[in-house]
This record gives structure tokens, C-alpha cells and sequence, in this order.
């Protein structure tokens, strides 16, 4: 049974229904697409090569006569996969390391939090790029280190409710019937942080998303036969005058898919707060 | 005042260090190196070579002679471009992606401020729904969509603006509005939701019965306050604006150091690419202090006599 809150978040509006739609539509497009699809990701249509949309091809298909729409769905799964990882590890790192610093607070609280400022300035960027010549082809290497870089956002949300959870009744309770450090630490308080945690990856996700894109636009992420919105996008950037459509829909996808996530992680974020109060 | 500066001295310093550390070991992690070519040189060739630049020593001393040089302020030959030094090539690169990252700063400012400001004084008004709208769209439209997006409607097929390469100011434009598009959003939306706050203070309250004219509550009354939130955005933007070039200067060929990062770390060229990381470092360190410094001249209760928070 979804609770109520959620619900009201993914579902309550016609543009919160429009966004779970479309994000539906990725997923099992991502999932079930390009084995569906008439056309094989990598096969080359050599009666219509850089054609425009028509019915046998339905966006198209690009310099070298790929079907553009398989194409997309294939690289829906790359980035999907990519930033449901980067997002998990990030999550695995900033929980624990949040929970800790606000619960033993104090001085090993400041010199905890100082890292994650100083982490903050670095220009993350440029560590990405360096991470990426690193680990060279090995995708999932790769993106398990960005998730090494997201943590930071989760970090900071888990500690700052830490510290609210920490002074609260039944800690206080816990402690008294003698529960130990670790019993505490693992069975009230990481519970609690748990939903804020997890709204605030929905809003990791989109972000994990344009990064990748970002490294496959520069020609440093997913390699070929691979492909995904970064790589389609580039692609389509390089031969935009004389096969527009290559840009626009991908282009679009990914528009389309990162503000889809945007406006419910705000949704999500907002009911999150209204349930807090009600508390 | 003095405490406070002393302190976060040695914070720039240490977080300085730490890049440049980082940098340092991770490109040293990656395979390769920098004479690696398509044919492989004879032994005694590559020898020289390794010598000539000191990469036959051993790792922590390559590290602490690079720390040295950079002490100095010697940033060492570029590996690869065999007649610059890597001062000369980021001199001659660092005015176009200054430009460019200045430009969209200063766009993102003004059009976010602007926007966000009429859309927080009339929550709920038309106004209000369509800058929400808008702004909601251009967070999810990213450089690397916008940049060809621009190129293709205002360089191809309208034909108004050049695509590539520098010259005149017009082939600033794309690039830095392409660039500052998602920070518009971002900031016009921060500024939207801080001045609907500050809207229903009591201060505003009293300066409009006493009857102030608007234009002068917002002025003095409603944007020191609300703008605060923008400030203490603006160091991470800045980062991510002048970083973010490298997007901007591939799609529309611009000679920015962006380039030459990813080309310097794809060939190992590893002088250059620390040469880049270093000023980009500078750049973003340098302005967070700034942004830090103005924050505490802007908010009074921030003290930066000893019990500031955070410290």
C-alpha cells in the first residue's frame, strides 16, 4: 500500500500525472525497448541513410543509418542504469556518514561537516573528467565514482535531521531501557532519516543524469557500440545542419526525462515537509 | 576580523592543497603517459625523454618537486605542445573562457534577480505562474542541449549570429547565454521564493503604512534581505559556470582552457592539465572567500569577531 503522501506527491496533479507518465514510459522503454523494436540498435538501414521521420522509421535515423528511436531507447538504458548506481552509492555513503556525524555531534560532528565543505569546493568538474581518463572504459567504475561525488547533498540533509531525531522522546526512551550505541544508532535513528534520504536521491538522480550526459558529450564516457542521450546528443550536434532531427530528439528526451524528475522530487519534497510538521 | 581571515587563509590553503593533490595522484593513477605514441619510441629515446622531465624519478618526488615549482609560481613546460610553457598556453586561453564564464555570470544575475523579484512581489499572479513555469524548464535543459539548440536555430537556420571562434563580441553571446540559462533558473527561482518570504514581514508591513513608495520598500526594504540566499549561490554558480565552459567552447569552437583540460588529460599531457586545475582552483577558491566576505557585510548577524557559526 503506497502511503498517502507519496501518492499525493506522484499522482495529486495533471502535471505530477504527466511527469510519472512520461518517467514510466522511459523505464519500460529502457527496459523492454530495444529487443521490441523491429530494428536492432547497431543494424545499418542502408535504403535510408540520415532519413528524416517517416513510417518505417519513426524519429528518423542518423549519419549511418541507425534507427534513432531504438537508439534512444538503448540509450535510455545506459543512463538510467547509470544514475540508479551513481544515486544507490551515493545514498550508501552519505546515510551512514550523515547519521554519524549529527549523532556523535560535537567535535567530531564540525571536523566531518568540514570535510564535506571542503569536498563542496573542489571543482567538481574537472575531478570528474580526471576520474573518467582514470577509469577509461569501465563504465560502471566510472559512475560508481560519481556517486562517490553526489554524497555530499545526502550527507548534509541526514545529519541536519539527525540532530532533530537525536534530542526527540523515544531516543531518549531507547536509552533509558539501555539500548546500546549501535542499536540506536541502526535501529531508531537510520529508520528515520531513511525518507528524507531517499526524496532527496530522487533529486540526485537528474543531476547523476546530466553529468553523464555531459561526459558522454565530450566523447569521454559511453563508448561505441554503447550509446546514451550524451553520446546520441553529440552525435547529432556534429550533423545538425543536415539531419536535424538527430539533435532534437534526443535533445528533447533528456530535457523532458531530467525536468519529469525535477518537478517530482520537488513534489515529493514538499509533502515530505507538510507530513514533518503534522508530526 | 583579523581571526576570521587568518582562519579561512588557512582553510583556502589547505582545500588548494587538497586539489592540487588530487589532481596529481589521479591523473598519475591513469594509464599511460604522456609519450605514449602510435609508434613506440626506441628504449633509449623514451629514457631521455622521461629524464628530460624528471618522470624517471619516483612518484613523491615528482610530487614534492611539482609542489616546489608551484610555490614559485612556475606552472613547468607543457609535455605535448613542445615549444609552450603551460603559463603561456592558459594565458592565452584564460580571457576566452573568463569572458565567456563572466557573461553568463553576469546574465545569470541580472535576468535571475529580475525575474525572480517580479514573480515573488505577486505570488500567484500570471507573472508569478509563468517565470515558475519557465524557470522549472530551463534547470532541466542542461548546456550540452541548449548549446547546439542555439547554434542550430540562430547560426543555421536563421543565420544571425556567427557559430564559432572569437573576434567580436557576437560570438560571446551564444555561448554565455547558452551557458547561463540553467543558473537564470536557478537564481530567479531562489530569489522568487525569498522575496515572497520577506514580503510578509513586518518590517514590510510598517514601511508600507507608513507609506513609502514601492519602488523604494523593494529597494531598501524587500532585496537586501531576499538577496542574501542568491549571494551565498553565487560561489558554487561561479564554479560551475567558468568549469561548465568546457561544454560551451566545444560546441562553438571557442580557444578556452576548457579544451585544453580535456585534451591535456586525454593525451597526458600532465603539466597542462595541472596548470588548468590550478587557475580553475584559484578562481573558484578566490571567489567563495569573496562571496564569504560580502555575506558578512551584508547580514549584521553575521560576526566576524571570533563566535561566527560555523567555525
Amino acid at each position: 500500500m503506497m502511503q498517502h503522501w507519496i501518492r499525493q506527491a506522484l499522482l495529486g496533479s495533471g502535471v505530477a500525472k504527466f511527469c510519472s507518465g512520461w518517467l514510466l514510459l522511459v523505464v519500460v522503454a529502457a527496459l523492454a525497448g530495444p529487443s521490441v523494436m523491429p530494428w536492432d540498435p547497431a543494424a545499418v538501414d542502408w535504403d535510408a541513410l540520415e532519413s528524416p521521420p517517416d513510417a518505417r522509421h519513426w524519429l528518423g535515423t542518423d549519419m549511418i543509418g541507425r534507427d534513432l528511436l531504438t537508439r534512444i531507447m538503448l540509450g535510455a538504458r545506459i543512463s538510467l542504469s547509470v544514475a540508479v548506481v551513481a544515486t544507490l552509492v551515493s545514498v550508501l555513503i552519505g546515510i551512514p556518514y550523515g547519521t554519524l556525524a549529527g549523532y556523535l555531534g560535537g567535535r567530531v560532528d564540525q571536523i566531518m561537516m568540514r570535510l564535506v565543505d571542503t569536498l563542496y569546493a573542489l571543482p567538481f568538474i574537472l575531478i570528474v573528467i580526471l576520474l573518467v581518463v582514470v577509469f577509461g572504459r569501465n563504465s560502471l567504475l566510472l559512475f560508481a565514482a560519481l556517486g562517490a561525488i553526489f554524497w555530499l547533498d545526502i550527507a548534509r540533509i541526514v545529519r541536519g535531521q539527525t540532530l532533530r531525531i537525536r534530542e526527540s522522546e523515544f531516543i531518549g526512551a531507547a536509552r533509558i531501557l539501555g539500548a546500546g550505541q549501535t542499536h540506536i544508532l541502526f535501529r531508531h535513528l537510520i529508520p528515520n532519516v531513511l525518507s528524507p534520504a531517499v526524496v532527496y536521491a530522487t533529486l540526485t538522480v537528474p543531476g547523476v543524469i546530466l553529468a553523464e550526459s555531459f561526459i558522454s558529450f565530450l566523447g569521454l564516457g559511453i563508448q561505441e557500440p554503447d550509446t546514451s542521450w550524451g553520446v546520441l546528443i553529440a552525435d547529432g550536434t556534429a550533423n545538425m545542419e543536415s539531419a536535424p532531427w538527430a539533435l532534437l530528439f534526443p535533445a528533447s528526451v533528456l530535457a523532458l526525462t531530467v525536468w519529469s524528475l525535477n518537478m517530482l522530487g520537488d513534489r515529493l519534497r514538499d509533502q515530505l515537509d507538510v507530513q514533518n510538521k503534522r508530526v | 576580523m583579523l581571526r576570521y581571515l587568518l582562519i579561512r587563509g588557512l582553510y583556502l590553503i589547505v582545500t588548494f592543497w587538497v586539489i592540487v593533490t588530487l589532481v596529481f595522484f589521479l591523473l598519475r593513477l591513469a594509464p599511460g603517459g604522456p609519450f605514449d605514441g602510435e609508434r613506440r619510441l626506441p628504449a633509449e629515446v623514451e629514457q631521455n625523454l622521461l629524464a628530460a622531465y624528471d618522470l624517471d624519478k619516483p612518484l613523491p618526488q615528482q610530487y614534492l618537486n611539482y609542489l616546489q615549482m608551484l610555490v614559485q609560481g612556475d606552472l613547468g613546460p607543457s609535455f605535448k605542445q613542445k615549444d609552450f610553457t603551460v603559463a603561456e598556453l592558459v594565458s592565452a586561453g584564460l580571457p576566452v573562457s573568463l569572458g565567456i564564464g563572466g557573461a553568463a555570470l553576469i546574465l545569470a544575475v541580472v535576468a535571475g534577480i529580475g525575474l525572480g523579484t517580479a514573480a515573488g512581489l505577486r505570488s500567484g499572479s500570471v507573472t508569478d505562474l509563468l517565470v515558475m513555469g519557465t524557470t522549472n524548464l530551463g534547470l532541466a535543459v542542461p548546456a550540452i542541449v541548449l548549446a547546439p539548440l542555439l547554434a542550430l536555430i540562430f547560426a543555421v537556420w536563421l543565420d544571425l549570429l556567427p557559430t564559432g571562434g572569437i573576434g567580436s563580441p557576437a560570438h560571446y553571446l551564444l555561448p554565455a547565454i547558452a551557458l547561463s540559462l540553467p543558473f537564470v533558473a536557478a537564481i530567479a527561482r531562489l530569489t522568487r521564493g525569498s522575496v515572497a518570504e520577506v514580503m510578509t514581514q513586518p518590517h514590510v508591513t510598517t514601511a508600507r503604512a507608513k507609506g513609502l513608495p514601492d519602488a523604494r520598500i523593494i529597494r531598501r526594504h524587500i532585496l537586501p534581505i531576499a538577496l542574501l540566499p542568491v549571494l551565498s549561490f553565487l560561489g558554487p554558480a561561479a564554479a560551475a559556470l567558468l568549469t561548465g565552459s568546457v561544454v560551451v567552447e566545444q560546441v562553438f569552437e571557442l580557444p578556452g582552457i576548457g579544451r585544453y583540460f580535456v585534451q591535456a588529460a586525454l593525451n597526458r599531457d600532465y603539466t597542462l592539465v595541472m596548470g588548468v586545475a590550478v587557475v580553475y582552483a584559484a578562481f573558484i577558491l578566490g571567489f567563495n572567500l569573496l562571496v564569504d566576505l560580502c555575506y558578512a557585510r551584508l547580514d549584521p548577524r553575521i560576526r566576524l569577531f571570533g563566535n561566527s557559526p560555523g567555525l
